[in-house]
């Protein structure tokens, strides 16, 4: 194989249900704190589920002038200000970079602008067409959050938003990282962003039965691979991360928080929502992931799972490891954070490709939390309620999505003498 | 409210433009920043808080902050 580009990521920005800013998030995030509670963006008095992760105290006055907010929609605004934070931990000033083409945009997003659709559609049918806003259309499609980024960022490189519903951003991070490693950018702005805890979207995903309906007890509602799991809880956010070329990263100095190894995807070609009851496919995704790594699967310590809470998910998973690593899957830990941040859709491979990179660089394994009664269809060290010091050389980070999109990312300590 | 009024109240909240700077005077492109989907949204606007329509040929007359109180008091 020709010589390729190492990558590292070299900055980290969260806005998440737990908090906004890698520090908070981090800090939340191993102390075993949920995100979830009531939805308190509309009247959930008719929905089965009335509990999600919402982002609270979401500030943009610092990032956006009142009129670049009017027209954007609330997941391109998460996207910004992630974006924000992570340049400013990689101590990145876009502008100054010599070449702009070199700097690339590419975000998963799995659902896009629905807010702004439901708001729209109610003021055609309220007022007719010649009411619609004329910023609809740039304001709902997908792909409007790589470009604003660009835009206030002046990054000219690849740019391009990635939908493959759950797995959107751990593609969009393999993407990124292939177009890297041919040199096609020196630096990429990756990860995801999502913001749907919407009407239409709670009532599509509780018809399907896909939610959690543990109302009561909000931060005690995701419980993945526990026994009394009954689906997942809305999540939102957006969590960006600065990839560059290792040779980029070492000419200005950068912090390393670790490298990017591998990238395998693959598809269950098997059903619209419910994943492949032999596991094959996630399976087989662990696998190119590993050899795109050139590692064994013992190599592996840590596995930041998909671990949606959903019935189904959590137990074939946990078949799809067992099938990747053998015996040494109950060696290997393997946490879900979905667990305190429910689930961010197209932007939780981004949020969970941050925290993968944190539990590299600091040792530390974020937990699953409400794990109390084990399921013998789930039997894997998932790091229980209470987060966990271990050497962590090289971790997975797992996305699977709707319409049998399997994705996963190889991530590994960065060391400056090699492997 | 006067015409004017509520027509500065509008410009000042779409385009999020101090109302100092929102004279009679005022280019939307050239003073206050509008690109061409910021005009399409102010007329929408002003035809909503007056109750009129404003066809696309009158539409394309209307330049200035003054313009707009003009059409708008006739």
């Amino acid at each position: 194989m020709a010589e390729v580009n190492k990558v590292v990521i070299t900055g980290l920005g969260a806005v998440s249900p737990i908090g906004i800013g890698k520090e908070k998030f981090w800090e939340l995030l191993i102390q075993g704190k949920s995100g979830i509670g009531k939805i308190t963006y509309f009247d959930t008095t008719e929905y089965p589920t009335k509990i999600a992760a919402e982002v609270k105290n979401f500030d943009y006055d610092d990032y956006l002038t009142t009129k670049e907010a009017n027209r954007m929609n609330k997941s391109t605004k998460y996207s910004i200000v992630a974006t924000r934070l992570a340049l400013e931990d990689a101590k990145l000033d876009v502008s100054k970079e010599d070449n702009p083409y070199a700097v690339g945009v590419i975000l998963g997003l799995g659902v896009g602008g629905l807010e702004t659709i439901e708001e729209q559609h109610k003021i055609l049918l309220e007022k007719g067409p010649r009411r619609v806003s004329p910023f609809f259309v740039p304001m709902m499609i997908s792909n409007i959050a790589a470009g604003e980024i660009a835009i206030k960022i002046g990054a000219k490189g690849p740019n391009e938003i990635i939908t493959t519903a759950c797995a959107s951003s751990t593609h969009a991070i393999g993407t990124a990282f292939k177009l890297l490693q041919q040199g096609d950018a020196q630096i990429i702005i990756s990860g995801g962003t999502e913001a749907a805890i919407t009407p239409m979207s709670l009532a599509g995903f509780c018809s399907m039965k896909a939610l959690s309906t543990q109302n009561d007890q909000p931060e005690k509602a995701s419980k993945p691979f526990d026994k009394k799991r009954d689906g997942f809880v809305l999540g939102e956010g957006a969590g960006i991360l600065i990839l560059e070329t290792l040779s980029h990263a070492k000419e200005r100095k950068a912090h390393i928080y670790a490298e990017i190894l591998g990238f395998g995807m693959t598809s269950d070609a098997y059903h619209i929502t419910a994943p492949a009851p032999d596991g094959e496919g996630a399976s087989r995704a662990m696998e190119v992931a590993l050899e795109d790594a050139q590692l064994e699967p013992a190599q592996v310590d840590y596995i930041n799972a998909h671990g949606t809470s959903t019935p189904l998910n959590d137990k074939l998973e946990t078949l799809s490891i067992k099938q990747t690593f053998g015996r040494h899957a109950y060696n290997l830990k393997v946490s879900s954070n979905k667990s305190m941040l429910g689930h961010l859709l197209g932007a939780s491979g981004g949020i969970e490709a941050i925290a993968t990179a944190l539990t590299i660089k600091e040792d530390l394994i974020p937990p699953t939390i409400n794990y109390h009664d084990p399921d013998p269809d789930c039997d894997l060290d998932y790091v229980p309620n209470k987060a966990e010091s271990k050497l962590v050389r090289y971790a997975l980070s797992n996305s699977f999505g709707f319409g049998g999109h399997n994705g996963v990312l190889v991530l590994g300590k960065y060391n400056e003498k090699g492997r | 409210m006067e015409v004017i009024d509520r027509v500065k109240k509008i410009i000042v909240d779409q385009l999020g433009v101090e109302a100092s700077k929102v004279s009679e005077d005022s280019s939307f492109v050239d003073d206050l920043g509008a690109d061409s989907l910021d005009i399409v949204e102010l007329i929408m606007a002003f035809e909503e808080e007056f109750d009129v329509e404003i066809p696309d040929e009158d539409a394309e007359k209307i330049k200035t902050v003054g313009d707009a109180i003009r059409y708008l008091n006739k």
